[in-house]
């Protein structure tokens, strides 16, 4: 990152260094991983930063131990993140279920890259998107912000610690290797003006704390260990008291919640951007990387007279169903571009119940989708 | 000292079988740490999958029961996080060595302040005792009926060979022997390993033909050798036997004292 001489809050920066300086800002300050293009210039920015402002940066054995050692650190009170690629977030599955399962707030970064198994590693690619929603066993919520632009970068990490927080759940950034790679001038935010969330924290006396307690907001409060609340954590189906249950009732009641819990505040999550969505009679939806291309596109079809307009998602989980709701019925058609075979395409579908056709523009080669290939499937 | 001090007697009876040594390792823990005089609220008690891992449930600490094999990770990052807490991981031969041997050679390779005590019953015993990494070759398991044709590891020796800076090992039948085992590996400063040698007559013990729990006992009690003794005992004569002893003692600066310089150049770089 290299700071200007007359503003400084201005920076030339790449997408991994603001991923690692909105991490900072939101107040993480343990930071675990293990070196995996095309993500490790987070690691590296992080393994100089943060021994300066009184946090850990520690290289762990494998991509497991790293994600255990984010939970671990978070039990223990301290803002916790992790970030790896393909590979890697395979290898994270089992343990980011164990942070949804015993509701740990953490931070995991994929920088996505061609797949499958080792594929293309210096490649863009988007092909995780739906491993982050459904990549580990057994059924619970996640949260999954994706960015486009190195500003959006920083901003979506600080909302991925602050929901973290706020809905105690691991939260996933499903940035991409070009805009992880992608050096863009950029105004950073004083960070006194920042909003920062951190988690509820229990106000009972310790034999009165149930960890997973029944609360009305779903969201139970969180005690850090070695604050005197004596609990136990557990991947185990368990009940408010965090020991392991198999009464079927109890069991459900959980899962359900920890399902509930990310559902109901999907308003608060979810972010879009809309750019010349009215009187259009295409929409063109995209997010990451390809929102880039999508834009150019859209405005190359204005300027030629079509009547093409853009959705760009910057949450894809809780999926944004009512936003796509409230603009795909006057269109005639969606065009879906993105770097895997039509994962989140497929949702669209769903989410529209395919009452308008839905053109899918994908490649899986590691290059990106062109302003032009969207272009021809507008004019279509 | 009273027991039910430290345990959360809700939760009793403990899933374990009849004849099992995993609670008299427990007792020893629980001793040691009445005898140290720690608070409980600054006791972190992590464990991963199987018998000996569903420990941190019956225990009033501060309890975490992770994935298998990952208890080393998780408890380096609550070490790191919080380094006043007293990171104690219980661990089995199979989640130790099998699925989490590689967090347990960083850990020592690491020298993470964090005692380990591994309850080695020689089987996997909560799957129904299939073979694991420490059952002898020959012996029999679910898994192995025609017996066990890989070789053992020698748990203490390779937590010694991986850096460790406390390794020691003792059968649970010996109990004083691992009570003081267990004083010395929590009052080192780094990372120091325990082996607790349990028999499982369930298990184990059904499959070979080695009799129930006190049999197992009787055994241990019959043919354990110190370190020192089996050292000038040909290899023939040790067939059989279990070596015990401390294996290394030593001192040397843990993961965070080395790290402490890391930030001491970090904060120089960054004025």
């Amino acid at each position: 990152m290299t700071e200007t001489k007359l503003n400084p809050r201005i920076f030339m920066m790449q997408g991994n260094s603001a991923c690692a300086e909105g991490a900072i800002a939101a107040g993480c300050r343990f930071f675990a991983g293990y070196p995996i293009t095309p993500s490790t210039e987070i690691a590296e920015v992080l393994a100089k930063r943060l021994p300066q402002i009184g946090g850990n940066f520690i290289q762990m054995e494998d991509e497991i131990a790293s994600m255990g050692a984010v939970i671990g650190a978070s039990l223990a009170g301290v803002k916790s993140m992790t970030a790896t690629s393909g590979p890697g977030f395979s290898l994270k599955q089992e343990n980011l279920g164990f942070a949804a399962m015993a509701e740990i707030p953490v931070v995991v970064v994929d920088v996505q890259r061609g797949g499958p198994s080792t594929g293309l590693p210096t490649h863009v690619s988007q092909s995780d998107v739906m491993q982050a929603r459904w990549g580990t066993h057994g059924d619970h919520g996640i949260i999954a912000f994706c960015p486009s632009t190195v500003r959006e970068t920083y901003d979506l990490t600080i909302k991925a610690f602050n929901c973290a927080e706020r809905y105690r759940t691991p939260v996933l950034i499903m940035t991409d290797e070009i805009i992880g790679h992608l050096s863009e001038k950029v105004e950073l935010p004083d960070p006194a003006t920042l909003d920062i969330i951190d988690r509820w924290r229990p106000n009972v006396p310790p034999e009165e704390y149930r960890p997973y307690q029944m609360t009305d907001s779903d969201i139970p409060p969180m005690a850090n260990f070695g604050e005197g609340y004596r609990y136990h954590v557990t991947g185990l189906a368990h009940d408010e008291t965090g020991f392991p249950t198999n009464d079927p009732v109890k069991v459900e009641q959980q899962l359900l919640r920890i399902n509930r819990k990310i559902e109901r505040y999907r308003d608060l999550i979810v972010e879009v951007e809309e750019f010349e969505t009215k009187d259009m009679d295409t929409l063109v939806i995209a997010y990451g990387a390809t929102a880039r291309s999508a834009k150019k596109a859209v405005t190359q079809a204005r300027e030629a007279g079509l009547k093409a307009g853009l959705l760009k998602l910057k949450t894809l989980w809780p999926f944004p169903d009512k936003e796509i709701e409230a603009l795909y019925k006057p269109v005639k058609k969606i065009v879906v571009p993105e770097l895997n075979l039509g994962q989140i395409a497929h949702e669209i579908e769903w989410a529209t119940r395919r009452a308008k056709p839905v053109i899918k523009v994908n490649r899986i080669s590691g290059e990106p989708i062109t302003p032009a290939e969207i272009l021809t499937a507008i004019a279509e | 000292m009273d027991y039910l001090n430290y345990l959360r007697r809700e939760k009793m009876p403990h899933i374990w079988c009849d004849g099992c040594g995993h609670g008299i390792v427990l007792k020893s823990i629980l001793r040691v740490i009445d005898k140290l005089g720690w608070d409980k609220n600054d006791i972190a008690l992590v464990s991963g999958i199987g018998c000996s891992s569903r420990t941190p449930g019956y225990v009033d600490f501060n309890t975490l029961h992770t994935t298998h094999g990952r208890a080393l990770a998780f408890a380096t990052g609550l070490k790191i996080a919080n380094p006043k807490l007293h990171v104690i991981v219980v661990s089995g031969d199979g989640d130790a060595t099998a699925i989490g041997g590689n967090h347990f050679i960083h850990a020592a390779r690491r020298n993470i302040d964090i005692t380990m005590i591994i309850f080695n019953n020689n089987i996997y015993g909560m799957t129904g005792g299939q073979v694991s990494p420490t059952t002898p070759t020959g012996k029999r398991a679910a898994t192995t009926p025609y017996g066990n044709p890989d070789a053992p590891f020698d748990i203490s020796r390779l937590a010694a060979a991986a850096g460790a800076t406390y390794v020691a090992r003792s059968t649970v039948f010996h109990y004083a022997r691992l009570d003081k085992y267990i004083e010395q590996a929590l009052t080192r400063k780094g990372f120091t390993v325990v082996e607790a040698l349990s028999p499982c007559p369930t298990s184990y013990g059904r499959m070979n033909k080695e009799g129930t729990g006190a049999d197992m006992l009787l055994y241990q009690k019959e043919n354990t050798v110190t370190l020192e003794k089996a050292a000038g005992m040909v290899p023939e004569n040790l067939q059989g036997k279990l070596v015990v002893g401390v294996f290394v003692d030593k001192e040397q600066p843990d993961y965070l004292a080395h790290y402490q310089d890391v930030v001491t150049k970090a904060r120089a770089a960054a004025k």
